[in-house]
């Protein structure tokens, strides 16, 4: 008997068997404490690879630096967005558009050669509202896209449609009960979308474009009431992959190795819970309304209209396009502040608690808020055993730790007041809030506040 | 030339078939005539056949074929009666268990009814199976050794798709038939408890299974050390112990100061094996309907340590919205 054929075939087995693996050296890095498996773990090679592979970012002219000189809204006709901007950045912000979004099909992707303040075509229409879902996610979205902000291409990549966008799943007719049998349940196809896996197909609707409850771990150790069945783990578990998937990490990118639902981990995970309510957000807020817009040929087989999930931007690298910031030299992308902030509501001024609220970026009281102050005082002043509790927030807007500081100089500016006004130092306490942001997102004018407890 | 040296040998002894000892009355006759299969001798004996067959084997094969066909027509349709999809997406296809809000009551056909319906079949043909194997192991009058150790992975299988659903009230609970989704289900399963990792008959269970399978390797390593002095004759050495016996025990009392004897290994193996879906078993019983956070029942007991921070810690997003639902 020929002895060589059956090594021969274990060496061709083993051969099949190492072809999917990855040759070393990886690049590691611990990001928890040590023995807990808190590491990720990357291959230079692919890395090096993916960046190869990444379409050159479009060459394009640095902005204008003045603003001088007639804006675009006066200048141009049914200008809706971006008239703010001068001519010349007006119409660098064009090209860049279409670079990003139609580099083949030029500025007649959108618009009416003949005459380009005409609507008539859907793509304008879809652009300018773009446009504004970018300068939204610019100005309120700070907790997910951080400075580095969002541009037309970091979704688009050169391409008209962005490559990565999702429709609700049309529910197979096999599904129907009439249908005898071959129901999948919705799940099993092995979709690259969840990362391959047999797991539900369309995460997305009920977490990207609903409201669902995603959480299915229980909060005690015994059972008290949580009733969410395994089937609703699987979808939190498919949506989980997708992340993992779009952003070519593990699951301990956010998650402890020892308890999924703790938040005594990677701070990552805050910026993802953002980043589901923001895509949720935008596909709610912007691209559903536009359904109708639309022509029949760009919609799902439900007849709905493309959405964003976490891989539309991600595109398999934890920060898009490897955190290449773009959006710094396109002022029409992210929204000025308001100076006409929204009214703030009235001051609450009663026995035993008093709340005031600050102008954006502002530690001080003004007009309406200051006699809710004086309300306070009075009321201190009378009952002289009282002690006040003093504790500041803030909005998410801006960076966490200029906030933080803003929260503190707000309890200050009360706390100075009161004992200017001759209340003891020893009536007037601070306290640190848990947590001093008060809203999720961008600007709230209810957020930004000093409460009081009197007791 | 090779040599017959002994009994593990690669030479392969051929002669007429053994249809094997006389069974006593009211058993059935064994099927097919024996032969001979030269590569399957690499593995095992070359005698194939004969099979003994009788009712229950023809009863569990039956119901058996019966629910891996409503399995497999399941899958079918589901990739519209494609064959070539059939084979392609095998892996990932899965006949689903009822969705949860149908509890414990008899689901449509395609709502989980056909997942019901196979699932009995399945638990019935292996109940079957099992009473063959007790059974033919008392008419060749053996012990039931090989039965009980069958039991305990049926008993897993229960637990799994029959005990639990049942205190759960909900079929929903139960493993989907399919090769990965069966296995997904399975990593759901822990993400939904709060990591079985820390759940302790899952801990006991893992020590069993990887006990197991190292008790396996060093006892085969042993006989096959041994055998030269007519070790792999295991039967006769524990009767009366020879030379081979005595010197795999000295082996082991001087590379570890103790040894297994040639009967108490062979009940260290069993042991370890039944225990790995025993335990597991009751690990499962328990997850859902007593604990329901196997990380904070650990805590709560010190099973789990408290690491340390290294990373500043984050809040909850969730809470910072007063009355919001995360």
């Amino acid at each position: 008997m020929n002895a060589r054929l059956p090594t021969l075939a274990a060496a061709l087995a083993a051969g099949a068997l190492m072809a999917a693996c990855e040759r070393p050296p990886m690049h590691s890095t611990q990001s928890g404490y040590r023995g807990t498996g808190m590491v990720q773990i990357e291959n230079p090679r692919i890395l090096a690879r993916q960046k190869a592979a990444l379409p050159a970012v479009p060459d394009l002219p640095p902005p204008i630096p003045s603003a001088e000189g007639p804006k675009a809204k006066d200048v141009f006709q049914n200008v809706k967005v971006l008239g703010d901007l001068s001519v010349a950045e007006f119409t660098r912000h064009m090209l860049a558009i279409t670079q990003w979004v139609a580099p083949e099909q030029g500025c007649n992707y959108c618009h009416n050669p003949e005459n380009l303040a005409d609507d008539s075509k859907y793509t304008k229409v879809v652009a300018r509202r773009m446009i504004e879902m970018t300068r939204h996610v610019n100005g309120d979205w700070g907790q997910h896209v951080a400075q580095t902000g969002v541009t037309c291409y970091t979704c688009h990549r050169g391409l008209p449609v962005p490559a990565n966008v999702w429709f609700t799943a049309a529910t197979p007719k096999n599904n129907r009960v009439g249908s005898g049998m071959g129901n999948d349940a919705g799940q099993n196809r092995g979709v690259p979308s969840i990362a391959s896996a047999s797991l539900p197909y369309d995460p997305f609707t009920p977490f990207l474009l609903g409201d669902e409850p995603i959480r299915v771990e229980g909060p005690t150790p015994l059972p008290t009431g949580n009733r969410m069945s395994i089937k609703q783990a699987e979808f939190t578990y498919s949506l989980m992959n997708h992340i993992s998937k779009s952003l070519g990490v593990n699951c301990t990118f956010c998650h402890n190795t020892h308890s999924f639902q703790s938040w005594d981990g990677p701070p990552q995970r805050v910026t993802a819970w953002y980043g589901i309510r923001m895509a949720r957000d935008l596909n709610n807020a912007y691209m559903v309304p536009l359904t109708k817009t639309f022509p029949a040929h760009r919609l799902g087989a439900t007849g709905d209209v493309a959405k964003v999930a976490c891989i539309t931007c991600h595109q398999g690298v934890n920060k898009p396009l490897a955190g290449l910031a773009m959006a710094k030299d396109f002022a029409g992308l992210i929204p000025v502040v308001a100076t006409a902030a929204p009214a703030l509501p009235g001051p609450v001024a009663e026995p035993t608690r008093a709340v005031m609220y600050f102008g954006v970026g502002s530690p001080v009281l003004e007009g309406e808020q200051a006699k809710g102050l004086a309300q306070l005082i009075a009321t201190m002043s009378a009952q002289k055993r009282t002690v006040a509790t003093i504790s500041g927030y803030h909005s998410a807007a801006g960076s966490l730790a200029q906030n933080q500081e803003l929260a503190k100089q707000r309890a200050f500016t009360v706390r100075d007041a009161l004992l200017a006004a001759g209340i003891e130092e020893r009536r007037v306490k601070l306290e640190k809030p848990q947590q001093a942001e008060a809203n999720v997102a961008g600007e709230d004018p209810v957020a930004r506040r000093v409460e009081v407890t009197v007791k | 030339m090779a040599q017959y040296q002994n009994l593990f040998t690669r030479v392969q002894a051929t002669g007429p078939g053994h249809m094997g000892i006389e069974l006593p009355a009211g058993n059935s006759p064994r099927t097919g005539q024996p032969y001979l299969w030269h590569l399957l001798g690499w593995f095992g004996n070359a005698q194939i056949g004969p099979i003994y067959l009788g009712g229950l084997g023809l009863a569990s094969l039956i119901l058996g074929t019966l629910s891996i066909n409503i399995m497999g027509f399941n899958m079918l349709a589901q990739v519209n009666w494609d064959v070539v999809e059939f084979i392609r997406q095998l892996p990932w296809l899965a006949l689903e268990p009822p969705p949860p809000g149908y509890g414990l009551h008899l689901p449509p056909m395609n709502q989980g009814g056909w997942w019901l319906l196979s699932g009995g079949l399945l638990t019935t043909s292996m109940l079957l199976w099992w009473a063959r194997t007790y059974r033919r192991a008392r008419q060749l009058g053996l012990g039931t050794h090989v039965a009980w150790a069958f039991a305990s992975a049926i008993w897993l299988f229960l637990v799994l798709g029959f005990f639990r659903p049942l205190l759960m009230g909900s079929w929903g609970e139960a493993v989907p038939f399919g090769i990965f989704p069966h296995l997904d289900w399975t990593a759901a399963f822990s993400l939904r408890y709060g990591n079985l990792f820390y759940n302790p008959f899952h801990a006991l269970s893992i020590a069993f299974l990887y006990g197991s399978a190292l008790l396996f390797a060093m006892h085969g390593a042993t006989i096959l050390a041994v055998s030269r002095y007519g070790g792999d004759r295991e039967l006769d050495q524990i009767v009366d112990r020879g030379t081979a016996s005595e010197r795999a025990a000295l082996f082991w009392r001087w590379t570890m100061g103790f040894n297994a004897t040639m009967e108490s290994i062979h009940r260290w193996a069993w042991w370890f094996a039944v225990l790995t879906p025993l335990v597991g078993g009751i690990g499962i019983l328990l997850t859902g309907t007593v604990v329901d956070n196997w990380y904070l029942w650990a805590v709560k007991h010190n099973f789990a340590p408290p690491y340390p921070a290294v990373v500043p810690p984050v809040v909850d997003p969730a809470t910072l919205l007063q009355g919001a639902k995360p």
